[in-house]
Parts: structure tokens; C-alpha cells; sequence
């Protein structure tokens, strides 16, 4: 396990900490906890082999939260003080006031042991904040030189995101975690035009809490990806227009991560179920009346959340409720058994994890209120199932999709349409060349329902975005979804041209 | 505005240190102060809440090396002289270690606002001291009448200090709130939607809100099942104004030189000049506009695609980007300007789409239409083709019958494929344009728009979606 960073564990968060919650409690507070946090972020982008976009943007500050008669208070501030941590405190035991003669549900949290003094780091090699911005600029640099030796392509971009997220959380039961984590956010496009038309073709790697060797080929195969680019594009340029109608589809796991987020991830957060969010992210169709009973796919269907897969984005070691990570099942043979909780709702729904919070409290800057965010939500393969190539040999007449682009689905996650990298028309069991202007679209439940197969061990990867928007205010998030490639039979493809009207 | 709620920071004396510490040739620092604070609700009672300060300073060093000068950027948060001495150290080493910049013009000089001096403004909890309570009777007149509201009110103010090694002492204040509510009967199976920008909360009535919401969910009590296809369909102000703000996203001058939006002309060049969408149209931002008043001088902490660090300071003015149905500027920085041979036109931060000739309300559209569809807002908007800005994306939170120029029920909600350029060319009818709110883009990015409401007679809905 790597150190936690010695210029974090320099800051007065024990201190601040502790004047806050004392402060807290004197005034009256059934429940305080005080996170103090400090995120690091690097973006560089380079187009055309120039560096466009160097920026170094941290963030430190701190918040306490209370429940104060029966309502949640919560205030942040950025002053290191003892000054501020006490008026902090204060200003949230005010809101909680204010708060209290509006709330008509009075909070309560589900129990959760108490860890005292605990620390955890994320699984990384190297800590991209310690390699020197010249030398990954260079990388990038390389990478978009390398592209733009193919003839079709006449722009190129190459992106790397960087995140160090250190956490200290304390709170009155007297939970005390330091923690330290890592995420990487590269990818590289090439843009290029035919004679009436222009496209982009992206590399497939996913981002990863891993360190800068996810960077350096340790985990994706960059000088293949990079290799094929400008040949896949040239192809795609020159490809026919897909003909829209209903395909069987073998949709690798570059594509299906964000099909997964979409249509299974969001739709099992219980907040959303339960209608926090019907006034900005929506709710679910996933009510929690159909708990054990809703069809959700296909008897292969099987689905987990977790916060504890190494290198998975949303991977913690204790969440910011102070609650240990955990896994679990999410859709069991086809069937919704399972939702992704935080402290408040595991109390309400005593039932779904034995009274116990499954660890889903994320706030994604020292400023915002900790709110239920996405677990890494996972497809699981079949234990001796079919590699990517005997799905497609299954398919008489088809589609087989790879990467994701475009995505968009309704707000009870019913409805949704995702467009693709690169889709490869499947004829006779065999890939017969790229298409161009495909989108496909579908109803969650039918198109899970209509899944024949899923892929074995050898097929599963695991993809994520770095830019999951939940709540009000906004906040993001990383998240990782692993899947095996899979095959959907009779599924709706639409040309984008034609519906443009052109 | 309020008196300040929070420790005080001196934001003059951290651009001042940052400025006296630099070792670069030029320096450039941009302190934020920002104050917020935001009530939440679903099921009519309070969820989440919170009062937050934050103060971020960006410092941007500059070189001058063999070939050019290269920059460094660097920001934090800071509060303090030694955290702020920590970003210009980073951001001075940063800028040497750099290969000269390619968007390199002259840095904007000596440009002082009026109100340097003053604090920053500030919010905090109080803002809602009239909001709070009528916001707990509506919370109470729902329930009597068998709704349900979720919904959020934020206010923040930021004050942002911007100085340079050049002589620029400039200082902007902005607020930024809004109020939304979505209503939904108590069995969830009808929802409504309600949502206005505000500068203070001075004009916002949550009673009235709920009023709103009553109405349109008793338009829902005949509830009709339509299939997708193309229909008559009247886009409300807020929808019109999602709809715009990526048509306004999606024209930075670089990608369109470059050949890959749908203002390009290809190989290489915009379509400035070309004719795009109805010649009633004008589509402009002004950060004088009133109501919708926003920062007069561009600020870039780094540079990027629309962006260059080298345009702090520069003076933004009233901008016709679409005027007479032609396009006639795109998002630009000085370094694209040069490439294009246009003008350097800087992102304004509000959004104005007017149509000549255009009068009445929303409901003078409905009252002309014989039989079509009302919309209520957009949502989960994506793009899906940048050759044409092909977007996808959901009706929301009420789509209505219109029959006989009257509202007849309620009907399911689609998804939708449309451009917004497509949009602007085919419209019937518009209404007057006026103060709008984003609900896809509002909360987040981008609050400030005026827009009419628009009726298109063959919006294409591209298939049903079963969410309510």
C-alpha cells in the first residue's frame, strides 16, 4: 500500500476536527461529522502535437454536518482556523434550525461500527502528481503525432484527467478514517473527413484508479489502440450508411459499461427510487414495491454493486458516512433484489442489508453534502461462457458494437439511445465491415430481457467514466461497471441521418 | 446581497502578494469568492441543505523563451498569503518548464474597475428568510390537494478579483440563483414542472409555484396515448433555451475552422456570412443585458479549445452571433480569431434569442394551434451527429394536447431527435421573447437566458417513452 501523502497529513484536520465537533455537540447535536478533504486535479489536452490545456486546480476546505432536531445541517467552509471549524459548526447548527421547520420526516441514521483511527490507500504504482508534467505532456504529444500519420486523419486530441483525493472523516461515535486515492481519465481521437462527411474515432480505454502506468501500457494496450486508429477511421469514413431496422447485437464491454450505468446503475440507487431526485436526475421505474419480484432480464442476468474492486472507480475503503466498503447483489438470475443505500435510507429499509448502510455516500468536493452515489455496478460473466468471437458466430444478421459515444436515457430510466465508436455489420457469424450512423434504442427491461448470452471470464473488462452527474448542486464522480461481451437479440437500430431528416 | 457571513479573506491583498512574489516576465491572478446556500425538498419536506464559502485563486505565470512565451497555470483554494506564495511557486516553475504557448498575443493592459476595492459580496441562509416559509405552506397546500413536490432553490454570489503584472485590477459580481419545482400527483402517475432564474429571490413566489403545478396536473386528469412521429409541437421558453445553449456550445470557432461542426464549411473555414436558419432570427449575448447582467471582461484560468489565458481583461461586448438568420460570429479567442480572419468574440455568459416580428405569450401560440403538442421542458440532451448538431434527448415533466387552440390532456412523453439549427429554420410561429430557464443546463452551467417560445410543425419525436 502506498503512503498516505505527507503534505496531506501536514494539515490541521485533527485539530479543525476536533473544535468542530466539539462545538457541534455542545450545541446540541444528536449526530455531527466533520470531513476534511483535499483533491488534486491535473487536465492537460493536446491537440495537433501542441499542449493546449495545462491546468493544476486543487481543492481543500472542510464540512460539518449534524442532525439537529431530527433535520440534517450542513455548512463548509476554507479558512484552516479554529475560528472558522467553530463557526462552521455553528452556521450548520443554524441551517439545521431552519431546516427542522420543514422537515416532516425526522433523519435518522443506520448504525454502523465505530473505526477508530483507520487509514486506507488506493492500489496504484506510480502517483501521476509526481511525474512531471513536461514528461506527460510529451507522452500525449506523441500520442497525437502517432495518429495523425494516418491519411484520413487531419486533427487529432489526446486527453489524460488526473485525480488525488485525500479524505480525513471523524464524527461523534468517535470514526476516525484518513484515506488516499488515485484516478486516471486518458483518452486519444482522431478526426477526419470523406467527401460529404466527417467522424472521430476514439481510443477504447476506460478510465482506471490506477496510477500513471495505467498510462504507460501496465493496463490497456495504447500502441495498439493508437496503431489501429487512423486505419478504423479511414474505414468509417468510406463506410455505408446503416440501413435502420431490428438487429441482433454483440456489444462488446467498450460500449456496454455505459448501457450498464444507464439503465441498471442509476436505476438502482434507492434515492432515486424513493423520488429525491425526481426534481433534477429523475427517479426509477425500479420502484421498491417490485424488490424480489421485478424481471429486471434475462435469467443469465446477474448483477452486483461494489465498493471494493481494485482499481474500480468508485472503490473506497470506508464511504463518507464513515461506513466500510462492501459488495453485493444487485439483480440475482434476472431478478432486482438489491439497491444502493446510504446511512439514512439503510435505517429506513431495514430489510435490504440487515439495517446496515452498503457504504454509497460519496460528496465529490469538501463543499457539498454527501449524497448516495454509484457503486462500481458490474455485469457478471458466465463462469465457462463463449469468448467475443463464438457470440458473434451466433448472429446470422447483425451488429457488433464497440466503444460508446453518445448516450441519453429517459428520467425513470426506461427509454434510452446510445450511439457507438465503431459498429461492424455481423453477416453469417462473420464481422462483414463497418457501418456508419447507428444508434441503438430500447426499453431497459426489454433489452436486458432480450439478452441470449453473456460472455465468460475472458471477455470482461472493466469501463467507468469520470464524469457521473448527480443532485443539486451538481456533484460528480467516478465509477467503474466490468462486463463480458454480450449478445441482444432483436434490438432497434435508427440511422442518425435519417432521423435528422436529411 | 447580504452582510458577509463568513471569515473574512482579503481578495486585493492575495492578487497583490501573488503579484509581488511571481518571478515570471507577466503574471496574471484571478481570485473567486463564492458564497452559497440551498434548500432541497421531495416528498414535501426538506431533504439536503447547505451554506458554503470557497475561495479559489488561479494564478497564471508567463515566460518569454526562445520562440515565444509559455505560461503556467495553477489554481487552489487559498486563503492565506503563504497558500497563495505555494500556486505562484507552481505556477512560475510550470510556465519555464513549458514549450512556448501557441495561442501567444498581447496581455490586456491597464483596465481598472471603479469598485476594486470592495469586498466581495456574499449569500447565505437568510436569502430565504421570506422563501422558507411560504415554502413550508406550500409544502402544506400540496398535501391537502394530493401532490407531492420535490424541488431545490440555490443562491450563489461570486466576486471575482482579476489582476495582472499589466495593470488590470478588474472586479465582477455575480449572482446566480434559481428556483424549480416538479409536482406530481400522489400516485406518481402525473408530473409538472415549474422553474425560473433569479438574481436575488425577491421575485420568486412558491405559492404561485404550486398554483402552477395544481393547474397543470389537473390538465393531466384526461390522459391521452400517442405514438412517436412527426407533430405540431409548441417548445416553451425553457425548452427553446436548452435547446439554444448547445447550439451556442457547439460554435466554437476553432472546431468549426477545423471542419468538424455543423458551422463549418469544409475543408477548412466557417459558414460566417452564410445564411443558416430563418431570416427572422437573432440569436446574440450582452453582458449588459438587463436581467441577465454578467462579466464584461473575459477570465480563463487556462487556455483550451475556446479559451486562451492571454484574453484576460479583454472587454466583452454585445454579440450578434446569429443576426438576420446568418451566421455572423462564433466563440473565439484572439489566437482563433487569426486563424479564422474574424474578430476576437469572447463567450459571454448569457444567451438571447429573439425573433422580428414576434408578439404575444406561449398562450397566444396554443390559442392558434388547431391540434399539436405543448411541451413543458427537455431533458438528458445529447449530441448524437456534429455534422448536423443532431441531439437527442426526453420531453419532461408534462406534454400536453393542444385541440382547438385549448389544452385536452395530457399525453406520454418521447424521446426526440432534433438540431437545433434544423429547429431555428423550420419554426411556424414564435412568441416574444422572454426571461427563460435552462432545466437541462440551468442549475449547473448556464442560467441566464431570454428566449421565446417556439412552435415547429414537424418536431420529430422518435419514439415513446414510458416515464411519467
Amino acid at each position: 500500500m502506498p503512503d498516505l501523502d505527507p503534505t496531506f497529513t501536514a494539515l490541521p484536520y485533527r485539530r479543525l476536527g476536533a473544535v468542530a465537533l466539539g462545538r457541534a455537540t455542545e450545541l446540541g447535536a444528536t449526530h455531527a461529522d466533520f470531513r476534511f478533504e483535499r483533491i488534486r486535479h491535473q487536465q492537460l489536452v493536446v491537440r495537433d502535437e501542441v499542449l493546449q490545456t495545462a491546468m493544476d486546480a486543487d481543492e481543500v476546505g472542510f464540512a460539518v454536518r449534524v442532525v439537529h432536531r431530527g433535520a440534517w445541517g450542513f455548512a463548509s467552509g476554507v479558512v484552516l482556523t479554529d475560528d472558522e471549524a467553530r463557526r462552521v459548526a455553528e452556521t450548520a447548527i443554524a441551517v439545521a434550525t431552519v431546516a427542522a421547520e420543514m422537515t416532516t420526516s425526522p433523519v435518522e441514521l443506520a448504525p454502523e461500527p465505530t473505526y477508530a483511527d483507520v487509514t486506507w490507500v488506493s492500489s496504484y504504482d506510480v502517483d501521476p502528481f509526481e511525474v512531471a508534467t513536461g514528461e506527460k505532456a510529451a507522452l500525449l504529444v506523441d500520442w497525437t503525432r502517432r495518429l495523425r500519420t494516418g491519411a484520413a486523419v487531419d486533427h487529432a486530441v489526446a486527453v489524460v484527467g488526473q485525480l488525488k483525493e485525500n479524505k480525513y472523516y471523524a464524527d461523534t461515535s468517535g470514526t476516525v478514517v484518513t484515506q488516499q486515492r488515485i484516478g486516471l481519465d486518458p483518452h486519444a481521437e482522431a478526426m477526419g473527413a470523406g467527401a460529404d462527411t466527417f467522424d472521430s474515432m476514439r481510443t477504447l480505454a476506460a478510465p482506471s484508479a490506477r496510477g500513471w502506468e495505467h498510462m504507460t501500457g501496465a493496463s490497456h494496450d495504447w500502441d495498439a489502440d493508437l496503431d489501429e486508429i487512423p486505419e478504423l477511421l479511414a474505414e468509417k469514413l468510406k463506410a455505408p450508411p446503416v440501413v435502420a431496422g431490428s438487429y441482433d447485437l454483440v456489444i462488446h464491454p467498450s460500449n456496454l459499461w455505459l448501457t450498464i450505468h444507464e439503465s441498471i446503475g442509476h436505476a438502482t440507487e434507492l434515492d432515486r427510487a424513493l423520488g429525491y431526485e425526481a426534481n433534477y436526475a429523475g427517479t426509477s421505474f425500479a420502484t421498491y414495491d417490485k424488490l424480489g419480484t421485478l424481471q429486471y432480464g434475462a435469467p443469465i442476468m446477474n448483477v452486483t454493486g461494489d465498493r471494493t474492486t481494485e482499481h474500480g472507480c468508485a472503490t473506497i475503503g470506508y464511504d463518507d458516512e464513515g461506513v466500510q466498503t462492501q459488495s453485493w447483489d444487485i439483480v440475482k438470475d434476472g431478478v432486482l433484489v438489491g439497491y444502493q443505500l446510504d446511512r439514512s435510507m439503510g435505517h429506513m429499509k431495514p430489510e435490504l442489508n440487515g439495517g446496515r448502510s452498503n457504504g454509497c455516500a460519496y460528496a465529490d468536493s469538501p463543499g457539498h453534502v454527501p449524497i448516495q452515489r454509484m457503486a462500481n455496478v458490474s455485469l457478471q460473466p458466465a463462469p465457462d461462457g463463449p469468448g467475443t468471437e463464438e457470440l458473434i458466430g451466433r448472429v446470422e444478421d447483425g451488429l457488433y458494437v464497440v466503444g460508446d459515444k453518445s448516450w441519453s436515457i429517459d428520467m425513470q430510466r426506461y427509454n434510452f439511445q446510445f450511439t457507438g465508436q465503431r459498429f461492424y455489420r455481423i453477416k453469417d457469424g462473420e464481422l462483414a465491415g463497418q457501418v456508419r450512423d447507428a444508434a441503438y434504442q430500447a426499453t431497459t427491461t426489454e433489452f436486458w430481457g432480450a439478452m441470449e448470452a453473456v460472455g465468460g471470464p475472458q471477455t470482461y473488462e472493466l469501463g467507468g467514466a469520470a464524469n457521473c452527474g448527480k443532485a443539486q448542486p451538481g456533484q460528480g464522480a467516478w465509477v467503474s461497471h466490468g462486463c463480458p461481451t454480450s449478445l441482444f437479440r432483436g434490438i432497434r437500430i435508427l440511422n442518425t441521418t435519417q432521423e435528422a431528416g436529411r | 446581497m447580504t452582510a458577509p457571513t463568513t471569515s473574512r479573506v482579503h481578495p486585493q491583498s492575495l492578487v497583490d502578494q501573488a503579484l509581488a512574489t511571481t518571478v515570471a516576465d507577466e503574471c496574471v491572478v484571478i481570485v473567486r469568492d463564492n458564497t452559497s446556500a440551498n434548500l432541497r425538498w421531495a416528498g414535501n419536506t426538506l431533504t439536503t441543505n447547505g451554506v458554503m464559502h470557497g475561495v479559489h485563486v488561479s494564478v497564471v505565470s508567463f515566460v518569454k523563451q526562445a520562440g515565444g512565451v509559455s505560461t503556467g497555470s495553477v489554481s487552489g483554494s487559498a486563503t492565506t498569503q503563504a497558500e497563495v506564495d505555494v500556486l505562484v511557486r507552481a505556477a512560475d516553475a510550470a510556465a519555464r518548464a513549458a514549450d512556448p504557448a501557441e495561442d501567444e498575443a498581447e496581455l490586456v493592459r491597464d483596465r481598472v474597475s471603479p469598485d476594486w476595492d470592495d469586498e466581495p459580496a456574499s449569500t447565505g441562509i437568510e436569502v430565504y428568510d421570506s422563501v422558507a416559509p411560504a415554502l413550508g405552506e406550500a409544502f402544506g397546500r400540496a398535501r391537502d390537494g394530493g401532490r407531492v413536490l420535490y424541488g431545490f432553490v440555490n443562491h450563489e454570489v461570486t466576486t471575482t478579483y482579476l489582476g495582472s503584472s499589466t495593470g488590470l485590477r478588474l472586479r465582477h459580481v455575480q449572482p446566480t440563483g434559481h428556483f424549480a419545482c416538479t409536482g406530481k400527483t400522489a400516485d406518481l402517475s402525473q408530473s409538472a414542472w415549474f422553474g425560473t432564474a433569479t438574481r436575488d429571490f425577491t421575485d420568486v413566489d412558491p405559492l404561485a409555484a404550486e398554483q402552477t403545478l395544481a393547474q397543470r396536473l389537473a390538465w393531466g386528469e384526461r390522459r391521452v396515448e400517442l405514438d412517436a412521429g412527426r407533430y405540431d409541437t409548441i417548445l416553451p421558453p425553457s425548452a427553446v433555451a436548452d435547446l439554444m445553449i448547445d447550439a451556442y456550445w457547439y460554435a466554437g470557432a476553432r472546431d468549426a475552422f477545423e471542419g468538424q461542426s455543423v458551422y463549418s464549411r469544409r475543408p477548412t473555414g466557417t459558414r460566417i456570412g452564410e445564411r443558416i436558419v430563418d431570416p427572422r432570427v437573432r440569436l446574440r449575448s450582452d453582458p449588459a443585458y438587463a436581467g441577465l447582467e454578467c462579466a464584461p471582461f473575459t477570465v480563463a484560468a487556462a487556455s483550451g479549445n475556446d479559451d486562451s489565458v492571454f484574453d484576460n481583461g479583454l472587454e466583452l461586448t454585445a454579440t450578434d452571433w446569429i443576426r438576420s438568420g446568418e451566421l455572423t460570429a462564433l466563440r473565439q479567442t484572439r489566437h482563433t480569431a487569426t486563424m479564422t480572419g474574424q474578430p476576437a468574440t469572447g463567450s459571454v455568459d448569457n444567451l438571447v434569442l429573439e425573433v422580428d416580428g414576434a408578439s404575444g405569450s406561449i398562450d397566444d401560440l396554443v390559442a392558434g394551434t388547431e391540434r399539436g403538442l405543448l411541451l413543458t421542458c427537455l431533458w438528458y440532451i445529447r449530441e448524437v451527429d456534429p455534422q448536423t448538431l443532431l441531439l437527442t434527448g426526453l420531453t419532461r415533466d408534462g406534454v400536453y394536447l393542444v385541440e382547438g387552440g385549448e389544452i385536452t390532456g395530457a399525453v406520454n412523453n418521447f424521446r426526440w431527435n432534433e438540431s437545433p439549427v434544423d429547429l431555428l429554420r423550420r419554426f411556424s410561429h414564435a412568441s416574444a421573447t422572454v426571461p427563460s430557464f435552462s432545466r437541462e443546463w440551468g442549475d449547473d452551467y448556464f442560467s441566464r437566458t431570454a428566449t421565446p417560445a417556439l412552435r415547429v410543425p414537424d418536431f420529430n419525436m422518435s419514439s415513446v417513452s414510458p416515464a411519467q
